[in-house]
């Protein structure tokens, strides 16, 4: 396991690299810059600017002072948010949009879970099948449809919950919600038809012979072989609760990290949209090296040479 | 083992919840204190992009800088100038010289005086080129400020002097007429000079923030609020009525509106388009509709050769555009057809029309086709046009009625495409544009705001408009002190450029902001300023 992580670790600089390098030049390659507005600089104005954010060098001049930066874990001042550094936004806004995701993920694994056992040991019958249509319409309708409603019903007309804003836990709920929704049904299908498969393996079967039943059979010995498939899926679950969270944090004004990734292409701020960008690499490296070490703890059998995940009989 | 992984689980848990209780905003709202409201919440629109008086350009950063900052002067709710930090002023003969008297009672927001230094400093780091001021130009006619923001003069030789403590002498190279008023914009206000020794350019943040206004900064969130306290040491602090402010980062229209619905706003900074008539029908006491000082148009590249030198096609193409279903169809938002380049309502001003005018829309077509056959275009040989406009609510609906407009009645090709905004900041700035949508909001409330858009060398004016009878009458403007006098200049100017017709001026845009009941002292003005030193709030 420990030679999985530095492997991976070394992995990451030169992947991390080659991401930097393609979003720094990618996004000077877009028309416009981050001085432009119908009020005209004066051109002497203009031409300081530039000078002060060094965007009057070479770019492979400006992409190496970039790198020496960074190594020193400077990411420079916003180019549009003139009072604040990078370091400070990105900080800020991860604090918030970290909680956020991370509640959701973990509403979307508990109620998954949950639904998709129920829905198992239920096969074939009325609950099943109820638990699998809503399913289906939580992954078919999407956040940016749902946010609005909740917001419609919850905030306005039963005015149990505040429509946005981020000052307290009860602001939480409705977006955890929003973000948490797609997943939950999507981990209830996974762990329904895994479930489903764990049940009639060999080892259940035996298990259910020495009289052991009910919940104690599913917690003991069906939940982590069953859990794996919902393991594998928490890596682009992450990624869409990333990706979901800019929609999210819009709808619902949260100072997150989200907003900062679609507004900072929109101000041609060069310096926070590269931060953005770094901050997102790594940490969906990190994340995935996570699943993958857990994944060896739920299932030893993956570290050895053996992959099946059938007993020989 | 088991135990302890579900022991930091319910750990993390506890800890992700529990950190959100209050801990962002970290107090608690006096409001739910006696039925009394003493915090106003705003929403502000866009993110604010500096607090600095010399960096902010956007409206929602003006917007916070006219509540936290005083300059000289003031403006009073109906935007009539009023004494600000300086209680009373001389103007000499001949309108080169001011001389402002300071008040006694000006106060920093930690008690010391705000003296004339902390204007000329000021006023200094505003022209200096290394600051990188938007407005700068805004105070161009003091001695000496175009050239220290060319680079060709040192900045201590600009035409500010403080006398003394309290005497603060302004030098002009031409009268300014509207100097009073531009002298209430933010970026004149002063700076504490012992902050800025101290903490350069993040003398604005809000742990190291002092200013003489109303209110002073006390928390900025990105993304979500900025937080200003009334300023006790405000020569005015009685007439201030609302304690705190806080002001909501809300970009998106339609969420600013769920907000204001479920009672987390008390006033907005706009209304969606889309929902607006369903506003007027449910909140229309609460709805605030009034004419805005700016023109939203189309502009034409001069340089594009069947534009260029053709004023009788362009005048063709502005004359069959019905504005008036572009108001009432297109928008409907209450917004008022265009007459002329700047919009009604105007500081002693009344703006210089259309000629066409007098006639019906029908004429209007019918000489329209006249002047378009007469620049040699026909059915077998029209004219082909791209209008470029920008992402965004409305845009695309007026390009495709305009569009449609000049196919219909004139038999022309026209083809639309959106852009994103900056893309097309590029493409003005480039000339690479045939036909653009653009807009134009007034930095103050004079005439030559407007009229200063199509000099030759502004840098505004991407229609690319050169006529140097144009350019002569507003320089002559400038110079001249006799108010009617000078009227008729900006109106003979204004004359020459409907004439010429480089750009379109389809309408003038309106506010539409809501706000509750028990707001009170709002008055509706061109500027669409609503100061918080001037709101009041009813208990309950």
């Amino acid at each position: 396991m420990l030679k999985l992580a530095l492997n991976r670790t070394l992995l990451a600089i030169p992947t991390l690299f080659v991401l930097t390098a393609i979003t720094f030049f990618l996004i000077r390659v877009a028309p416009g810059g981050p001085f432009d507005s119908e009020h005209s600089l004066s051109s002497e104005v203009e031409k300081n600017l530039r000078r002060i954010y060094h965007l009057d060098e070479p770019l492979l001049v400006q992409f190496g002072r970039y790198l020496g930066n960074l190594v020193r874990g400077d990411f420079g001042p916003s180019m549009y948010y003139l009072d604040q550094s990078v370091s400070d936004l990105i900080g800020s806004g991860f604090s918030v949009s970290l909680r956020l995701g991370a509640l959701s993920l973990l509403v979307a694994l508990c109620v998954g879970l949950v639904a998709g056992t129920v829905a198992a040991t239920r096969k074939g019958r009325l609950l099943d099948t109820a638990v699998m249509a809503l399913a289906m319409t939580g992954i078919s309708i999407p956040n940016f449809v749902v946010a609005p409603l909740l917001v419609l019903l919850f905030a306005i007309v039963l005015d149990w919950l505040p429509a946005g804003g981020f000052d307290g836990a009860s602001h939480l709920v409705l977006p955890v919600i929003a973000l948490a929704l797609p997943q939950v049904a999507y981990i209830a299908r996974l762990t329904r038809a895994s479930m489903i498969e764990v049940l009639r393996s060999p080892y259940v079967r035996a298990a259910r012979a020495r009289g052991i039943d009910g919940l104690a059979l599913i917690v003991r010995h069906c939940l982590k072989p069953a859990f794996l498939p919902v393991l594998s899926y928490l890596g682009p679950a992450a990624a869409a609760i990333v990706t979901g969270s800019v929609v999210v944090e819009q709808i619902f004004q949260i100072p997150g990290l989200g907003q900062h990734f679609v507004q900072g292409a929109l101000n041609r701020d060069y310096t926070l949209v590269m931060g953005v960008v770094i901050f997102y690499g790594a940490l969906i490296i990190v994340f995935n090296l996570l699943v993958d070490v857990l994944y060896s703890w739920f299932d030893p059998r993956v570290l050895s040479s053996s992959a099946t995940s059938e007993n020989p009989s | 083992m088991r135990r302890i992984i579900a022991a930091v689980v319910m750990l993390v848990i506890a800890w992700l919840v529990w950190d959100s209780f209050g801990n962002r905003l970290g107090r608690d709202d006096p409001e739910a204190v006696a039925g009394q409201r003493t915090v106003l919440h705003r929403g502000n629109g866009t993110e604010p992009e500096s607090l600095d008086p010399h960096r902010m350009r956007s409206d929602s950063a003006l917007t916070i800088g006219r509540d936290i900052y005083e300059g000289l002067t003031a403006l009073a709710p109906d935007n009539s100038v009023i004494p600000g930090v300086a209680g009373s002023w001389d103007i000499a003969e001949d309108g080169l010289k001011y001389t402002f008297y300071l008040r006694d009672d000006a106060h920093w927001s930690n008690g010391d005086p705000v003296t004339a230094a902390d204007f000329a400093f000021a006023f200094r780091r505003l022209v200096n080129p290394d600051t990188g001021g938007v407005y700068a130009f805004i105070i161009s006619p003091v001695k000496n400020a175009s050239a220290i923001s060319a680079g060709n003069a040192a900045v201590d030789t600009l035409g500010v002097t403080a006398l003394d403590e309290r005497t603060l002498v302004i030098e002009l190279e031409t009268p300014a007429p509207y100097l009073l008023g531009v002298l209430s914009q933010p970026s004149t206000s002063p700076l504490h000079r012992a902050t800025l020794a101290s903490h350069g350019d993040q003398f604005a943040r809000p742990e190291h923030h002092i200013s003489n206004g109303p209110y002073v900064l006390t928390e900025v969130v990105v993304g979500s609020h900025v937080r200003a306290q009334r300023n006790r040491y405000f020569h005015s602090v009685d007439e201030v009525s609302i304690e705190e402010i806080v002001y909501h980062t809300i970009p998106d229209p339609a969420t600013e509106l769920n907000r204001y619905s479920a009672g987390e706003l008390d006033m907005t900074y706009t209304t969606p388009s889309a929902l607006f008539s369903w506003v007027t029908e449910n909140l229309n006491d609460e709805l605030h509709v009034s004419p805005q000082l700016s023109t939203y148009y189309y502009g034409f590249n001069l340089d594009y050769p069947p534009l260029r030198d053709n004023p009788g096609l362009r005048k063709a193409l502005s004359m069959v555009i019905d504005r008036q279903i572009l108001t009432d169809r297109v928008l409907g938002a209450g917004q008022h057809p265009a007459s002329s380049w700047v919009p009604p309502g105007v500081n002693n001003y009344q703006p210089s029309e259309f000629e066409f005018l007098v006639l019906n829309q029908d004429q209007r077509i019918d000489r329209a086709r006249g002047l378009y056959a007469a620049a040699g275009f026909s059915d077998d040989n029209p004219l082909k046009l791209e209008i470029l406009y920008n992402t965004g609510e409305g845009h695309r609906n007026i390009a495709l009625a305009i569009a449609s407009m000049w196919q219909e009645s004139l038999g022309a090709d026209i083809s639309i495409i959106n852009k994103e905004f900056r893309v097309l900041l590029q493409d003005m700035r480039d000339g690479n544009t045939q036909v653009f949508r653009s807009s134009w909001v007034g930095d103050y409330n004079d005439a030559n705001t407007f009229a200063e858009v199509f000099l030759s060398n502004s840098g505004a004016n991407f229609a690319r408009y050169s006529n140097s009878d144009y350019d002569n009458l507003v320089a002559q403007a400038g110079r001249e002190t006799d108010v009617e006098k000078r009227r008729e200049l900006l109106q003979r100017a204004e004359a020459i450029l409907l004439n010429d017709a480089p750009v379109i001026p389809l309408y003038y845009y309106t506010t539409k902001r809501l706000s509750k009941p028990y707001v009170k002292g709002w008055v509706d003005n061109i500027m669409n300023f609503q100061l918080t030193r001037y709101l009041s709030m009813d208990s309950d």
